[in-house]
């Protein structure tokens, strides 16, 4: 059929119709403000923060250890009670160099988000994060690194608890 | 299980734009419009309606399932939105399949719309509401994130060269220039091009990316009785599949996509598919960024792990090749209104199994093709299986 049809319906604007005003448009903005609670399993994910642990849930069934902990475990749908403190250390899965912002704005030094393994959870089982104190181009995957928090009187029970992971000076 | 055959017998859909001066209702409606059209049908033969359209953070209508409505034709009918992201534009079909094979209607219109271009100044900053408020959004994530570290480690996983993703790009962006309703169709791209591209979060790169746009797409589907009145060359749903994955995205394997290969299995299963890298002859996998389509390629079972872009080195993924992938232009050509351009995906099918794909005509008269789209938060896959 789109072998028989010249003309498709649909008329492209451009960004220069808004500008100069040679359309009709509607502008207004939407404001939106949410008090979320943490819940039970995040609740207790960022009070460890707060005190500079990284917590993690084991399943009794399936023994596998998650990151962030959860109440059920999703492979067996039984309760996860048990919480277990992880290392502050892990390797990177995979990372990123980002050049532009969540809104689109280009930056000159990039942002560089990961996904990180935590050691002691699960294998793959990883929480994302930012990579810093460390030369972009240096980024691998397989990198250890360690959290770098904020100091203490500082934390405020908050993943920006962490700063970001930085390259692990292995001893 | 006994189900009734469905068959799709008639499609239309609009230009794919940056920005379109109709709204979201009114896109809806040139799409329903032409599909009615191309199997002379009215809304009187109309029974239900099933509508796709993404995230309503997209229009800033709460409800815009039912918003829609009146442009879809859904006024004094049964009608029914699905929204499961990306993936919508081939759900919505699934949706529309069972209607008529539970046999509770003989003809339903499906509608499929996107548009993007109202959230402003960008509708990537929309899409920041997908992340967890507490564990994610606190690091400011730009959805570009979640691509490129999935595309990193994919490459990584099985040492996968850019060059070679970027063929890709290059071939759906040029079959998208035979597409008269593709926004970025280019019979002259490169390799060069997309790999000389401004780098946003590498390894994505600008010509990775398929573009943000405003488009509609509809679908008649009947069942046989019906069909065979109104068509004598109907194009059947021979098989279908959904499946979802862990909504903790970081907690799993991101250089396979698993639920896809669930997805596929149950659309084989039913569609008593055996091998399907013969059987099916031609593939639309979804393709918002380059590397997605040969992730998908790879759950569909079309192609070894790590081995997808091997098929487009080969020239066995080209129009004229032995298994065509993406012959409309695909989301990196024709355009990326989310619901919209997986149902464009079914449309190509339709028009290709016809014989009416017009410069896009897959040669040697194929006889069934698959359609698969992806999303949710990161972690849905859905297949259609189409023959003649
Ligand atoms: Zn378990």
């Amino acid at each position: 059929m789109t072998a028989n049809i010249k003309e498709f319906p649909g008329t492209p604007l451009s960004e220069q119709d808004f500008a100069e005003g040679n359309i009709l448009f509607n502008y207004d903005e939407l404001r939106g403000h949410f008090a979320w609670d943490t819940g039970i399993a995040i609740g207790r994910y960022l009070a460890a923060l707060k005190e500079g642990i990284i917590l993690g849930a084991r399943c009794t069934t399936c023994r596998k250890i998650v990151v962030p902990p959860r109440i059920v475990c999703e492979w067996c749908f039984r309760p996860m009670h048990e919480y277990i403190p992880l290392q502050d250390t892990g390797t990177v899965n995979t990372f990123s160099l980002c050049y532009v912002t969540w809104d689109v704005k280009r930056i000159e030094e990039p942002e560089i988000p990961a996904v990180i393994e935590i050691d002691g959870a699960s294998p793959l089982h990883g929480i994302m994060h930012m990579l810093g104190e460390v030369d972009p181009p240096k980024v691998h995957i397989g990198m250890r690194v360690q959290a770098v928090w904020k100091p203490a009187e500082e934390r405020e029970g908050a993943v920006t608890d962490i700063l970001y992971f930085r390259p692990l000076q292995e001893v | 299980m006994s189900m009734r055959k469905v068959a799709v017998v008639g499609a239309g859909m609009t230009k794919f734009v940056r920005r379109a001066q109709e709204t979201a209702k009114e896109l809806s409606w040139q799409a329903a419009h032409m599909a009615l059209e191309s199997c002379e049908m009215t809304m009187d033969d109309i029974e239900a309606v099933c509508l796709g359209t993404a995230p309503d953070s997209f229009d800033g209508i709460h409800m815009n399932g039912e918003y829609l409505s009146d442009g879809a034709g859904a006024w004094r009918k049964p009608f029914m939105r699905s929204y499961v992201g990306g993936g919508t534009g081939v759900f919505v079909p699934i949706q529309g399949w069972y209607h008529v094979a539970s046999g509770l209607f003989d003809v339903v219109l499906v509608v499929a719309e996107e548009k993007m271009s109202s959230y402003y100044p960008h509708a990537q900053a929309a899409f920041l509401t997908i992340f967890d408020h507490t564990t994610e959004r606190p690091l400011k994530p730009n959805l570009l994130w979640i691509f490129a570290l999935e595309m990193n480690r994919y490459m990584s996983t099985y040492g996968i060269r850019k060059e070679d993703i970027a063929l890709v790009s290059v071939q759906h962006k040029r079959n998208a220039a035979d597409h008269p309703c593709a926004l970025l169709g280019d019979p002259n791209i490169t390799v060069e091009d997309v790999l000389n591209s401004e780098t946003l979060a590498w390894p994505v790169q600008r010509y990775d990316v398929s573009p943000v746009s405003d488009g509609a797409v509809a679908l008649v589907l009947a069942a046989e009785h019906v069909t065979k009145r109104v068509t004598d060359k109907p194009v059947w749903i021979e098989g279908v599949g959904w499946n979802l994955d862990t909504a903790h995205w970081t907690n799993r394997d991101l250089a396979y996509p698993r639920y896809v290969e669930y997805a596929a299995r149950q659309a084989y299963e039913m569609a008593g598919i055996k091998e399907p890298r013969k059987e099916i002859h031609i593939a639309e996998p979804y393709d918002p960024f380059d590397y997605k389509a040969l992730h998908h390629l790879e759950g569909l079972q079309l192609a070894d792990r790590g081995q997808a872009a091997q098929l487009y080195v080969d020239g066995v993924a080209a129009r004229d090749g032995d298994m065509p992938v993406c012959p409309s232009g695909g989301l990196l050509g024709v355009g990326n209104p989310i619901a919209a351009a997986g149902l464009m995906k079914i449309a190509e099918l339709f028009w290709q199994l016809r014989g009416e794909a017009g410069e896009r005509q897959v040669p040697g008269q194929p006889k069934r093709g698959l359609a698969q789209a992806w999303g949710d938060l990161m972690q849905v896959g859905t297949v259609v299986i189409m023959g003649r």
